[in-house]
């Protein structure tokens, strides 16, 4: 891995725009059973526009960015031996339907140890007035080469 | 809150895994990464067989939270790391259970802890739930 990826900020990722079918079927894939996920009429009734998104749904924002880090031509990160080590999510509010998202990835950390590579890559979204929603953060082990 | 208090268990849930939800969660994740769901090519770098996705473990896992939570609130912060695969066995699947505790009142948030378990080994480390109470 290209150590000078550190520090490097990406190019905004174009803007995701959150559907409430999308979201529902994301709930039911990670077996929710939450109405706020499921049923617009109980997150309305919650004070939500609309369906709510459960805390892991911003992975789904974050993949664009994570396929620009990967694809660096520079980055020198072979996808074949990338291992998901760490994620965390924090949220300023929860995602709702009709939210149009957009990423960006900053490169935080490169660190070697024992033999592996680890990046960790920091996508913060924003909604479309510029207000953070969530930042969600990979860090992703690249095996060494055994 | 009765149930505020450092240690208590506020949901304990157990989930059934099969092959059908890993497919089910790579279609609404997009993670279509064939280490989920073919276990000849799980096989060919190095593993056991077909295992979960990591973020489908760690997805299901803030369920019982959610629903704990209801209307009270909101999670605001969401982390683990990845320590063990969940294999997900193509007869049987796979049952990963889920303890929630409280881990420590804060001054804006309470944390919740998980203790996520498969086949009696965590498979998560460090997995902790921020939550705001409105």
């Amino acid at each position: 891995m290209n150590p000078e990826l550190q520090g490097r900020v990406f190019e905004p990722a174009a803007p995701y725009l959150v559907g409430r079918e999308k979201v529902r079927e994301f709930a039911r894939a990670v077996l929710s059973t939450s109405p706020l996920s499921l049923d617009p009429a109980a997150a309305q009734a919650a004070g939500y526009s609309d369906v709510v998104a459960p805390p892991t749904f911003a992975v789904v924002v974050q993949e664009a960015t994570l396929a620009q880090l990967l694809a660096e031509p520079d980055g020198g990160i072979d996808f074949s031996r990338v291992v998901h080590g760490e994620q965390r999510f924090s949220y300023t509010r929860p995602i709702v339907a009709g939210d149009e998202l957009t990423a960006t990835l900053a490169v935080t950390s490169i660190k070697s140890l024992g033999g592996n590579d680890m990046v960790t890559a920091e996508s913060t979204i924003v909604d479309a007035s510029g207000a953070h929603v969530v930042t969600a953060t990979s860090t992703l082990v690249v095996r060494g080469e055994a | 809150m009765s149930d505020l208090e450092v240690g208590a268990v506020i949901a304990e849930q157990t989930f059934t895994l099969s092959r059908d939800t890993l497919v089910r969660y790579a279609g609404a994740s997009g993670d279509f990464n064939p280490i989920h769901y073919r276990d000849d090519i799980a096989q060919s770098v190095g593993l056991p067989g077909v295992l979960a996705h990591g973020m489908l473990t760690m997805g299901l896992a803030v369920q019982p939270v959610i629903d704990w939570l209801g209307t009270r609130g909101v999670v605001t912060d969401y982390g683990v790391r990845f320590t063990r695969p969940v294999l997900v066995d193509v007869q049987d699947g796979a049952t990963v259970t889920v303890v929630a505790k409280i881990g420590a009142i804060l001054d804006a948030t309470t944390r919740v802890d998980l203790t996520v378990t498969f086949a009696d080994q965590t498979v998560l480390g460090k997995a902790q739930v921020q939550v705001r109470f409105s």
